[in-house]
């Protein structure tokens, strides 16, 4: 428990500290890199959340794709010697983000949230760490004995969960129409960019 | 390590991200700023998805990944916008050999 909150810490100081310098750096191409850091940092976040996939999704497409991307938008549009000049509506702008902040802060702290129980928070982690792969081997059985799934129809509800599950079964429908705006925003870019 | 101190932090980084795509006028600097407020919610739906019980909990014990379901989501569709967005940068790079917020007023009048 200590040791996850020295990483929360370490964490939580890293990603903020990096997304100051993400928006006050003057130089683009320094803002560009201090946002993978960023990145990297929430990956480290969902690491702690017990939310592997998406931290390895967080990697690969976050600080890999889309940063890779923004350095090449960057090295092309050549408009570095600029920099990161603030517009007329910074000092507004400063204040509607710290009252947001402020607001956004009173609501995490003062709402009562309905949180997990004790065994419900260990047959939560149990499904968290099936998200990934389907638990399917002996030692899995037992582990999930230990989660606390008493009965055999329970067991293999917790077996079959996981995100592919999820995402293939109920959310079906989101899930095809995210492809078909993936695939609509891809051919959209390449028509934008495409020499007249 | 809390809920709380957790959704604090999602809550810094959008808020930093909101001052950022408001503030700049380089308009990668405004994409970036929205990726970071991205990252704000998802960590918000990656905690809650943790420690809050969702309705139904008894019947579909599945349901403590909802949140790690929107989550996916949200990367998706950040990756779309990062693409329709760098694409747009660049029609307006070509059109008027600057990235300033300030000079694109092509569709004003």
């Amino acid at each position: 428990m200590i040791f996850q909150d020295i990483v929360f810490w370490m964490l939580a100081v890293l990603s903020i500290g990096a997304a100051l310098g993400v928006v006050l750096v003057k130089d683009l191409f320094r803002a560009a890199l201090l946002l993978v850091v960023v990145f990297i940092a929430v990956a480290g976040f969902f690491v702690l959340l017990s939310a592997e996939f998406l931290a390895v999704v967080q990697v690969l497409i976050y600080a890999g794709a889309i940063a890779i991307l923004i350095i090449f938008a960057i090295m092309l549009t050549r408009d570095v010697q600029h920099g990161n000049l603030p517009n007329r509506y910074h000092i507004p702008a400063a204040t509607l983000a710290a009252v947001l902040l402020a607001v956004l802060i009173a609501v995490a702290v003062d709402t009562k949230w309905d949180l997990l129980g004790g065994q419900d928070q260990i047959k939560a982690q149990a499904v968290q760490t099936s998200a990934i792969r389907t638990l399917d081997s002996p030692g899995d059985l037992v582990s999930l004995e230990k989660a606390g799934f008493a009965t055999e129809d329970e067991r293999t509800a917790a077996q079959q969960a996981g995100l592919a599950d999820l995402l293939i079964g109920d959310f079906v429908l989101p899930f095809e129409a995210v492809s078909l705006l993936l695939l609509a925003a891809v051919i959209g870019a390449l028509a934008l960019v495409r020499p007249r | 390590m809390t809920l709380e101190s957790m959704m604090i932090v999602a809550a810094i980084l959008f808020c930093i991200g909101l001052y950022g795509s408001l503030a700049r006028r380089n308009v990668l600097m405004v994409l970036m700023s929205i990726e970071l407020m991205f990252n704000g919610v998802n960590l918000t739906l990656v905690a809650l998805a943790k420690y809050v019980a969702p309705a139904g909990i008894e019947e579909n014990i599945a349901a403590v990944l909802t949140g790690q379901v929107f989550a996916v989501f949200i990367i998706t569709v950040a990756a779309a916008e990062v693409a329709l967005g760098l694409g747009i940068v660049f029609a307006m790079y070509r059109n008027t050999e600057s990235v300033d917020l300030s000079n694109a007023t092509e569709l004003r009048n």
